[in-house]
């Protein structure tokens, strides 16, 4: 491939770092010096130049557009991260995080001048108590594994409370990757589970090692394997005979909102990722929130801060000895991530119930509709229906001399963000696909052209496609190894 | 190489006396691919047989260790540290994790010999 003289492609521009511009002196704005006036600093003032890069308004305004223009989003295209819910992010939920009677309180404001923002929260523990039949939701929790964290310390309260906090997690291979280390940040011994040859959870085995020292099993379901666990009550009425609890990552609810109510299967602590569900931006865009749904036994220990309905209005309850239960005390600052609940409420308000329903009903319609199209091309691990992503294993690629890495690295040629890879680690060299229901029938079909097209390449031999991956990129593709083992994590002036 | 046993969780381990040399088998070495950190238990440390001893960290996945045998640690590979890549060039010889003083030897006949675990990596494929 000819390069250019610029180093530039058409509109995509060779960016040189904000440093690298700098050109001393220079500055965005021109303002008048000060009057005299005698410094007050004495010792404490700067006597070495600042560091920062002298650039002109123009220059930081092309600089961070066109590195912005190097980013790929949802908004740009199809994100099919298994297990991430990459799905559109309506931009209402925008327009309703930004009135002001949201977006410029202050969380120490008194509570009387901020009773639409308590309200707000109210209502989306309301509809998420709702969607997950548990009676109660602890708000505060920033993102997936800080939900995870605070329902099993909910847990470990609740078994204190008990008489002792037991000292086994039980944590299938086919569960999320962070389950394992929120029960060792917990102070649980993690004992691994197996899967059974159809994908999930091996029942025997699970009762097998269940005795009065577990404190809890963590779940996921629908699991990484993109199934459904059809044995979760079993599993619960198992957990629950010995005394302990289940705890259920909620990352792949998309697959079930309005349909199954983690409730009824005897759910007792389960984390909700409000930025994969419930459309709030993550990734690059925002912060995430994690609230967790808990059963009636854990309830009374939930974490502060939380909202209550009174007749005079609403309030916060902010400390232990305004508390009905017994808090084991408050896992974020403040009361949560506010403008995330706000845009998650307007997602669940916009949509309606029935909207919700057909949400994941689409969500799962799609990803099967990758597995009957790429089947045959791909390898399917476990037979299908899958739920809201489906599950391919590297079989397909065997002595072809192209790895999952280089297929993912192909699809990045392609204009496609790659799916998720290697994980979950039960199946040999995952491709794990989550279209999500934001992606039209054309937009699937268009995807399944592209991977059906890679596929064939493979097999007949075209490993440079793959192994010289990408190749249309600003960057080829990166040493990883010498990135891990000798990290440059800091540009430095002068010369290499 | 005679006397190497290995485990499921494929390490091996190789017996001089009561004490047994562990590392891991060029099996988990290909499928993990290139390593960049290894993390060692403290000398004196002592693990049941299945308990994590070490860490061992890919650009594609970490992984655990795991004691092949009860027993006390009495000397890691610290060198590790500061070349992981020594377990990919040569998982059964300088690539070791650590030694560890075995307490109980019969153990060891539970053990896969090179044969058996050949068979049994062939059929993971």
């Amino acid at each position: 491939m000819a390069g250019t003289i610029t180093g530039n492609k058409g509109l995509q521009q060779e960016e040189a770092l904000i440093f690298e511009q700098n050109s001393p002196g220079r500055s965005g704005v021109d303002l008048p010096a000060p009057d005299a006036v005698a410094s007050r600093l004495g010792d404490a003032a700067r006597t070495a130049p600042i560091g920062l890069p002298g650039l002109s308004e123009p220059q930081v305004v092309r600089h961070y557009l066109r590195i912005s223009q190097k980013n790929y989003a949802i908004d740009a295209g199809m994100y099919p991260l298994g297990s991430c819910t990459m799905k559109h992010n309506p931009r209402l939920n925008e327009k309703m995080a930004r009135l002001p009677g949201f977006a410029d309180i202050h969380p120490l404001q008194p509570e009387s001048t901020v009773q639409g923002a308590l309200a707000l929260i109210n209502e989306c523990a309301r509809w998420l108590t709702t969607l997950t039949g548990m009676p109660g939701v602890a708000m505060s929790p920033a993102a997936g594994a800080h939900g995870e964290l605070t329902g099993l310390m909910t847990i470990r309260a609740a078994l204190e409370d008990q008489g002792g906090p037991r000292k086994r997690v039980l944590v299938p291979e086919s569960a999320h990757g962070t389950n394992p280390a929120s029960a060792h940040m917990c102070g649980y011994t993690v004992e691994a589970i197996p899967a059974d040859e159809t994908g999930r959870v091996d029942l025997a085995a699970l009762k097998d090692r269940i005795d009065d020292d577990v404190a809890a099993i963590m779940i996921t379901n629908p699991n990484t394997c993109g199934l459904f666990e059809g044995d979760m009550k079993n599993m619960s009425d198992a957990i629950h005979a010995a005394g302990g609890y289940v705890y259920c990552d909620g990352a792949n609810f998309n697959a079930i909102v309005g349909r199954v109510r983690p409730g009824d299967l005897g759910i007792d602590s389960m984390h909700l990722n409000l930025h994969k569900t419930f459309s709030t931006p993550h990734g690059g865009g925002g912060p995430g929130a994690g609230p967790v749904a808990l059963s009636e036994a854990l309830v009374p220990y939930a974490p502060l801060p939380y909202v209550v309905a009174g007749e005079d209005g609403f309030h916060l309850v902010e400390h232990a000895d305004n508390a009905d239960g017994k808090p084991y005390g408050r896992m974020k600052g403040f009361h949560g991530q506010f403008g995330v609940f706000v845009r998650a409420l307007a997602y669940m308000m916009s949509m309606g119930a029935d909207g919700l329903r057909q949400a994941s009903g689409d969500a799962v319609l799609n990803a099967n509709y990758l597995l009957a199209a790429l089947e045959d091309d791909l390898s399917l691990p476990y037979p299908g229906p899958c739920m809201h992503e489906v599950l391919f294993d590297d079989h397909f690629l065997k002595d072809t001399g192209v790895t999952t890495l280089d297929f993912a690295k192909a699809m990045i040629d392609e204009g496609v963000h790659p799916m998720t890879m290697y994980f979950p680690l039960v199946v040999h060299g995952a491709l794990l696909m989550e279209p999500t229901e934001t992606e039209s029938k054309a937009a699937l079909d268009g995807f399944v052209r592209m991977i059906k097209g890679l596929a064939s390449e493979a097999k007949a031999g075209n490993t440079e496609l793959f192994s010289e991956a990408p190749r249309h990129t600003p960057r080829r593709r990166l040493d990883e190894t010498t990135a891990a083992r000798s990290p440059v994590l800091r540009w430095r002036p002068g010369p290499d | 190489m005679a006397d190497m046993k290995f485990t499921k969780e494929h390490e091996w381990i190789a017996v001089d006396g009561d004490v047994g040399t562990v590392g891991i088998s060029e099996y988990a070495q290909e499928q993990l691919g290139d390593v960049v950190f290894v993390e060692v238990p403290d000398v004196g440390k002592s693990f049941n047989r299945g308990d994590e001893a070490a860490v061992v960290e890919s650009v594609k996945a970490a992984s655990e260790v795991y004691a092949p045998v009860d027993g006390e640690i009495v000397e890691v590979n610290s060198g590790l540290e500061d070349a992981p890549g020594t377990v990919n060039e040569d998982a059964l010889g300088g690539g070791w994790f650590f030694k560890i003083r075995i307490n109980d030897a019969s153990q060891l006949d539970e053990l896969m010999d090179k044969a058996a675990y050949d068979a049994y990596t062939a059929e993971l494929d």
